[in-house]
């Protein structure tokens, strides 16, 4: 399968941080999903990506090139929604909108009225009375309005209402029934990857965890809770995670037929949600 | 959490060909995996009748879209429906309806019930269950069911 990006041993070192040898790829044509805890490197692997900062070593090839030397060529590409808001405060939306269609080539202003008219933004606003929803709608259809290869976002969701979340999946989806098209985006409301997201990636200080299907992930990732009778140093080794209480124990596990066998019908077993996995594997570190 | 989408219309994606009314139902609470939803129902359609050979499934990623799912989701199901030999894929023309042979499928299905049914009527002697008792119980659920 074709990659859109490609990151191979990146590194990034800042005083009190680092992205510690990072590789993965985001696959063409699918939705990947980026999620970690807070601080955990998101929003500096972003902005590599998006050529705002270099990389110490390593190298970032996006559509087969190297970022750095076609970055010029590469932003044409790039659709981005950041969560900040990165406008001119003081513009309204339609002077706003004409500064940044300057930048590209293939900007279509139909294509953005109707963007407009869909999210039902005001031209005639000042960019700083708009709401965190709108000031998100007008950034989207910024990012949308020049036929971008690759949309890379964010947290785009985060301080938007479930109801225009979930709108933003729906046209999230609607992007990619062209199969050129590449989302990239970062989250920690999981929730909103579970239904659609392709490929996940999970950053934890500074490193990849764990880069998969969410098909592979769903099948792989338990989460298991039994008595405690049925815990041992043995069956310990196969959690990722576990916590024993008085009233028996609750972990996660990446090998549930080895548990079955093992552990047999008085555990339960299901399968566990991305929030499981990035909770229960950020704790295990925590204690390691 | 209980979500359910219903999807209900298959067509191909130019909107021309016949219309199948098929629903396919997702529940994110049910421990039956998603692909497996969607492959066992698209399967119940195919066995039932109600699709028929060379009827166009929508493509994977139209799927993908209506049912709020990821495309590897679909993909995985309308992988495990190929290797089955429910439906055949063409590149660049999509999913169809495969010629099926349902005759020693539903045969097997039907032994798999005079079995279960010989179970019941054994189990039912040794408790003393008359016939009459046994046929009203099976009524009911009958019932039960179309509601």
């Amino acid at each position: 399968m074709e990659n859109a990006v490609t990151l191979n041993n990146v590194k990034k070192s800042f005083k009190d941080f680092q992205l510690d040898n990072i590789s993965f790829s985001v696959k063409k044509g699918f939705i990947t999903g980026f999620i970690g805890p807070n601080g955990s490197g998101k929003t500096t692997t972003i902005k590599l990506m998006m050529n705002l900062i270099s990389q110490d070593s390593g190298s970032l090839t996006m559509f087969g090139r190297d970022h750095a030397e076609h970055a010029k060529h590469l932003k044409q590409r790039i659709g981005f929604v950041y969560a900040e808001n990165h406008f001119y405060e003081h513009l309204t939306v339609r002077q706003m909108k004409r500064v940044i269609a300057s930048f590209y080539r293939e900007w279509d202003e139909e294509l953005f009225v109707k963007y407009m008219d869909y999210f039902a933004l005001p031209w005639k606003k000042k960019i700083k009375h708009l709401s965190t929803g709108m000031k998100m709608k007008f950034s989207l259809a910024c990012a949308l309005s020049h036929h971008p290869d690759l949309i890379i976002m964010d947290e785009p969701t985060s301080g938007l209402d479930p109801v225009f979340r979930r709108e933003l999946l729906t046209i999230l989806t609607e992007v990619i029934q062209d199969e050129n098209k590449t989302i990239f985006f970062s989250t920690h409301i999981t929730s909103d990857l579970e239904q659609i997201a392709d490929y996940i990636t999970f950053i934890h200080n500074g490193k990849i965890i764990l880069n998969d299907t969410k098909e592979a992930l769903n099948d792989q990732y338990h989460i298991v809770r039994g008595a405690n009778e049925r815990m041992d140093e043995d069956a310990r080794h196969m959690f990722i995670y576990a916590r024993e209480t008085s009233v028996g124990f609750e972990g996660l596990t990446n090998q549930p037929e080895k548990i079955r066998r093992k552990m047999g019908q008085h555990t339960v077993l299901e399968p566990a949600s991305l929030e499981d996995i990035m909770v229960y594997t950020t704790r295990s570190e925590r204690y390691a | 959490m209980y979500i359910l989408y219903i999807y209900n219309i298959f067509k191909d994606d130019k909107g021309k060909g016949k219309e199948v009314i098929v629903n396919i139902l997702i529940s994110n609470s049910s421990k039956e995996p998603v692909y497996e939803q969607v492959k066992n129902q698209i399967k119940q359609s195919i066995l039932k009748g109600e699709l028929k050979k060379d009827d166009p499934l929508p493509s994977m990623r139209r799927l993908a879209k209506e049912l709020h799912i990821s495309v590897i989701t679909t993909k995985r199901a309308y992988e495990e429906l190929e290797r089955e030999g429910f439906i055949t894929s063409f590149v660049g023309k999509g999913s169809f309806v495969a010629a099926q042979n349902i005759g020693p499928i539903q045969e097997k299905r039907r032994s798999v019930i005079e079995r279960r049914l010989s179970d019941i009527a054994e189990e039912s002697k040794n408790l003393g269950i008359s016939l009459e008792e046994l046929k009203k119980m099976l009524d009911m659920l009958y019932e039960e069911d179309e509601k």
